[in-house]
């Protein structure tokens, strides 16, 4: 910095600033920094404000609506469980317990608890009140206990979707009887129920136990989220060992050449290739070739892992370099082969970040359903899966059939699903959190 | 080049390594040219030269791992006692256990400070039992100077050492292998002067059983610690003999001005 000219001429060409003016400069430029700089927190903070009130509004709707799946409404009917309706000659087989009328049964309780109900187009709308589940939880009730045959027995059975809905007040009573689900003397019988104290909301017992059903009130979320387990773990299982020997091979063994160069450009984009045409590869190769079982988590799995695969390598290539060469050299220093050295050091310190980036690809393989369209796990399956091998769907697919569903007990189902997918999400984000953790200890 | 032969007060020592028209490209350039160099057993051989003059290139071309670097060719001969490292029957792993190296930055795995001493003995089978693991561990900390410092925290991490200690944990680590050799790369260059100092004390101590080569940018320190010096300039060995020699009465006019620090 020049001094100006303390006794320069008038006139004279300043060649520089002065101390103070510098300083002048300086501390008018800096309160025009510092104001940018609290602009620039402000708008982040705002950015957050307003991502936050999404997630808020977004998560707080689903809970809302999801939130009444949790109880059930039950209907307690005294069943009359005469010994002819059970018995062949007299005996009480298991086949003769399979073939008995229960349906009849619990239409007979309807009747009987309604006796002025006479003609044959109101006792229809009568049976409406009770699911048409009924029946099998009455069998699965008597078979269970065969005891009780002969005996009057008071039971809970599940109410029908219409009354469940009305009970949790999502249909209004005061609507033309013609615009809404239940007549009015359904609504009288309903309320001459709950004079009675025979109708009750309970635990949801089905909702988390039972798989997809036509019927909201028998509709489970546990046999699609059996299926995105299966689905999860054949996926897990291959493309984690897979991804992570493939990006440990590019990263630390191939030469780098055109071939590992080509190679790198494929995979990274294969990771922007829709997701839909892994489910065509799949359909090709997997069930057509291979003659893997149609809408079975396996082909779903293996689809779901091809399409995960580039996120854990370009996840893992990162990881690994990161990893300070220097430890690279002390290893290999002391005379540490080079797959010594990746598997004793490199890899351990690469293996948190390899982690997170399986835990990406998996979250996003939770997702998906394009490309499982393909191979068939888009589909109403009712059954419980048991292995990777049976029929099944994904927690994504069942939301999304649910909220293609006309009824109305389907909504609060929908969020439901949403819900327990949410969850299923947190769970593996939380379980691989704790892996990282420990991972991170052993230093 | 003067022939190191000539050393007054030296009773000829056993040579160890003879580099031999040594050659490194890294790709199409040429980082060494024509090297031969001759390290003596038991002694200190620094090299010294400006930054960017293969002195590095060459300490790494001793243990082969420049191997490691894409497109690095190296081309002539080291001799190991008498046997061409770079030879086809020669095992890398096997020739790093016999001629350890300090790096530049202190680079203790992150283990514990028994793990990281007991890592180099326990891949090579040296060590059957754990009694012998155990020996080997507290000797090789005696000799580095750090058992006094370590002893009672045996069991953790390498890493919550300051960066002297993790500098003489990473000599006791390659110390630990039962090295003939140690190559060290400016093994003082992250360190602050007292820390600096135990190394050199460390390095004149472990002359008595080891042959060391030193690269380093402080003169003083080549002048402190070694016996024998080579000055490389721009990949080129400008003069090699003994230290006091180099130092006192440099042939070479390049030598001279980087000694005295015109270049460099």
């Amino acid at each position: 910095m020049t001094d100006a000219p303390m006794n320069g001429q008038p006139g004279e060409v300043r060649r520089g600033l002065s101390r103070t003016d510098t300083m002048e400069t300086v501390r008018k430029g800096l309160r025009r920094r510092y104001a940018a700089e609290r602009r620039f927190k402000w708008y982040g903070r705002i950015a957050i404000a307003i991502a936050l009130g999404f997630l808020v509004v977004l998560v707080g709707s689903i809970l809302f609506r999801g939130a009444s799946v949790i109880t059930q409404t039950h209907i307690l009917l005294s069943v009359e469980l005469p010994m002819d309706a059970f018995s062949v000659d007299g005996e009480v087989t298991d086949e003769s317990l399979q073939r008995a009328d229960f349906g009849g049964i619990v239409k007979q309780a309807l009747r009987d608890r309604f006796p002025d109900v006479s003609k044959r187009r109101d006792r229809r709308t009568l049976y409406q009140l009770i699911s048409t589940g009924a029946t099998y939880e009455l069998r699965d009730h008597v078979v269970a206990d065969p005891s009780l045959i002969g005996q009057t027995i008071d039971i809970w059975l599940t109410a029908s979707d219409d009354i469940d809905m009305l009970d949790k007040g999502y249909i209004d009573r005061n609507v033309d009887s013609t615009g809404r689900r239940v007549s009015d003397q359904q609504i009288a019988w309903y309320d001459a129920l709950i004079a009675d104290g025979r109708l009750e909301r309970h635990f949801n017992t089905t909702f988390f136990t039972s798989g997809d059903s036509r019927e909201p009130e028998q509709a489970g979320i546990w046999g699609a989220a059996l299926g995105s387990f299966y689905t999860l773990m054949v996926t897990l299982l291959l493309a984690f060992p897979l991804g992570v020997t493939t990006a440990v091979y590019l990263e630390e063994f191939a030469p780098k050449n055109k071939w590992t160069d080509l190679i790198e450009v494929n995979i990274n984009n294969l990771a922007a290739v829709p997701s839909i045409i892994f489910g065509l590869l799949g359909l090709a190769v997997f069930l057509n070739v291979i003659g893997l079982p149609r809408s079975a988590p396996l082909a779903g799995g293996v689809v779901l892992a091809l399409m995960t695969l580039p996120t854990i390598i370009i996840a893992g290539r990162a990881a690994l370099k990161a990893v300070p060469p220097s430890i690279r050299e002390a290893a290999l220093g002391v005379g540490a082969s080079r797959l010594q050295t990746v598997t004793h050091h490199v890899l351990p310190l690469a293996m948190p970040g390899m982690l997170t980036g399986s835990i990406i690809g998996m979250a996003q393989a939770l997702g998906e359903t394009a490309p499982l369209l393909m191979i068939g796990m888009v589909a109403f399956i009712v059954d419980l899966p048991g292995g990777p091998l049976d029929p099944a769907t994904v927690l994504p697919v069942q939301v999304y059939i649910w909220a293609d569903s006309p009824e109305r007990a389907f909504v609060e189902r929908t969020s439901a699903g949403i819900i327990v997918l949410l969850l299923f999400l947190v769970v593996m984000n939380l379980s691989a959190v704790m892996l990282r953790k420990r991972f991170e200890r052993r230093w | 080049m003067v022939m190191a032969d000539t050393l007054p007060d030296e009773k000829t020592p056993r040579t160890a390594i003879v580099a031999d028209g040594v050659n490194v490209h890294y790709g199409t350039k040429q980082a060494l040219f024509d090297v031969d160099l001759d390290i003596k057993q038991h002694q200190v051989t620094a090299l010294i030269g400006p930054s960017g003059c293969g002195k590095s290139t060459f300490l790494r071309c001793i243990n082969r791992m420049n191997d490691v670097i894409d497109g690095c060719s190296v081309e002539g001969r080291i001799l190991l006692d008498g046997d061409d490292i770079y030879d086809r029957s020669v095992d890398v792993v096997q020739l790093r256990a016999r001629i350890g190296m300090v790096f530049q930055k202190p680079n203790p795995f992150p283990k514990s400070i028994f793990d990281n001493v007991a890592y180099g003995p326990r891949i090579h089978g040296i060590a059957e039992k754990k009694a012998d693991l155990e020996e080997i561990v507290h000797d090789s900390l005696v000799r580095a100077g750090l058992w006094g410092e370590v002893s009672d925290r045996l069991n953790e991490p390498g890493t919550g050492l300051s960066g002297g200690q993790q500098q003489r944990l990473c000599i006791a680590r390659a110390i630990a292998v039962r090295p003939d050799v140690i190559l060290m790369d400016e093994p003082c260059s992250a360190l602050d002067p007292i820390a600096t100092a135990r190394i050199e004390e460390l390095i004149d101590d472990l002359r008595e059983n080891y042959t060391i080569v030193i690269v380093t940018h402080s003169m003083q320190q080549a002048a402190r610690v070694s016996q024998r010096t080579a000055f490389f300039h721009l990949g080129n060995l400008v003069e090699f003999g003994s230290t006091d020699a180099i130092f006192t009465a440099p042939k070479d006019p390049r030598t001279e001005s980087y000694i005295t620090g015109r270049i460099g």
